[in-house]
């Protein structure tokens, strides 16, 4: 029997922005088995609802991530309206689509930098990262954040965006849509990107299903689960095809997202054409009584919102479940008779975020 | 946008594995597995979707009740019942990978087992 020997993998490691552990079981080359660890940044934010409004909860739901903040505010936002019977606004709904999906972009072209990263393509992570920029100026320009906004709050949305601006903004997606097929093509048609994540960290569709898979990674898989498709915001009012890759590896996951910022860019216009003039906002008197579990499509997948209330203005339960936590089952499947080379950008292609496992 | 209204079926800790069972044999995936603490007892929900059909069990335990672990059916399951063991300090029986307490790190023990009202400190 081979000699079996264990390489720790992170928490600190080049690819890796935040803490994950890994213990990688290998013979020889090959990793045979794999125990992850988390925990070593968790803020336990969770249990700030007993001492904030469920009002003011939203700044802090937003903190959750730095890069898909809105959709956790958002998120948060209609699991409170559903309990207080709250009906938003038709143009809030239309204003949270467009600020979901650009964070969808700003999210997405992050990764596919970061990936590019992972194997050494340097060039290729400041060209994402550069049209990236552009994303978080409309960002900044209709939220007045590039990373956290701030601009949703139970009742609607606290700004709105000017039809001159809609009109500037459905122009500049033009020049940008450009640029992201220039960059994706390259991810997808470059002969040394191809070989360094075709048949790399495979994951079945069954697989992908029953270990809980979520997202691209498990579009990438041929399961099609896409939170859009329920119709919460305004998505039930658009057009809307799930990118879905049946391959399973690197490779897929990476053109699965690659597929989605088009796809995003799609609902993008959509909404800017069907977008109806009214409130923003509703008054919102009342405290939530009640539980509801809220979903919606993260970047990097299905995220859920368990809140509960009992009547007064602080809630009893704010529970996150975020997608990279339900991903890492998945992750030490793909993981599982690797080379170890392939490491990082096996892990990489999930897109874990810690900071919103670690809420 | 009006959100679909949902169901949380409440039954026994001894018809977990049961109605576990039923709902992995019916092709339910796991969404989630989350713990909340209500006055002296904890209530577990469960949740499964298939083709967005979302739903729900939950269970009732105290903080000395042992709960059987879902993961024999569920593999992915582990990540939940280590969180709910470490932040609440739910005793979960038979989980395929047992961190013993090590998943979370955290300043204070089981941090989520406690109330904090507001201006007092843990």
């Amino acid at each position: 029997m081979t000699k079996q020997i264990i390489i720790p993998f992170g928490p600190q490691h080049p690819v890796l922005p935040e803490p994950i552990h890994l213990d990688l079981v290998l013979e020889d080359e090959r990793v045979v088995d794999v125990i992850p660890s988390i925990g070593y940044i968790h803020r336990g934010f969770e249990k700030l609802v007993e001492k904030r409004e469920f009002t003011d909860y939203v700044y802090i739901a937003e903190r959750t991530c730095g890069i898909c903040s809105f959709i956790h505010g958002m998120t948060y936002c209609q699991g409170v309206e559903k309990i207080m019977n709250i009906e938003v606004p038709e143009r809030a709904d239309f204003l949270r689509t467009i600020w979901s999906e650009y964070s969808r972009l700003h999210s997405h072209l992050l990764w596919l930098g970061l990936f590019a990263d992972s194997f050494g393509f340097e060039n290729l992570f400041m060209n994402a990262w550069r049209i990236r920029e552009r994303v978080l100026d409309v960002m900044e320009q209709t939220t007045g954040g590039r990373v956290i906004q701030g601009s949703c709050k139970v009742g609607g949305v606290r700004r709105d965006i000017s039809g001159e601006k809609l009109d500037e903004m459905n122009k500049a997606l033009d020049i940008m849509e450009k640029e992201i097929e220039e960059l994706t093509t390259v991810f997808l048609k470059d002969d040394t990107i191809r070989h360094r994540t075709k048949d790399v960290g495979v994951l079945s569709k069954e697989d992908a299903y029953h270990l809980g898979a979520v997202g691209p990674t498990a579009r990438a898989s041929g399961v099609d689960i896409d939170l859009r498709k329920t119709g919460y915001a305004a998505y039930g009012k658009l057009n809307l095809e799930a990118v879905i890759e049946s391959g399973g590896d690197c490779y897929s996951r990476c053109a699965v997202r690659s597929s989605e910022l088009f796809t995003s860019m799609d609902i993008i216009r959509q909404a800017i054409r069907k977008i109806p003039e009214g409130p923003i906002d509703v008054k919102v008197t009342g405290t939530p009584n009640g539980e509801y579990f809220t979903r919606a499509e993260q970047p990097r997948g299905e995220l859920v919102h368990y809140i509960k209330g009992n009547g007064t203005k602080f809630l009893v339960r704010s529970r996150i479940r975020t997608p990279t936590l339900t991903n890492i089952p998945p992750l030490i499947k793909m993981l599982q008779g690797c080379e170890l080379a392939d490491v990082p950008v096996i892990v990489l292609s999930i897109d874990p975020c810690i900071s919103c496992t670690e809420r | 946008m009006t959100l679909p209204e949902q169901s949380i079926t409440a039954i026994d800790i001894g018809k977990l594995f049961g109605s576990v069972e039923q709902f992995k044999n019916e092709g339910y995936r796991l969404v989630q597995i989350n713990c909340t603490k209500v006055g002296d007892v904890f209530e577990i929900n469960y949740s499964f979707d298939k083709d967005f059909i979302f739903k729900n069990l939950r269970i009732t335990v105290t903080a000395e009740t042992e709960v059987p672990s879902i993961s024999g059916m569920y593999w992915g399951a582990f990540v939940y019942e280590n969180e709910m063991h470490d932040l609440f300090g739910i005793q979960v029986r038979g989980m395929n990978i047992d961190f013993k307490g090590t998943f979370i790190r955290t300043a204070i023990k089981n941090p989520f087992s406690v109330t904090i009202t507001k201006g007092e400190k843990p």
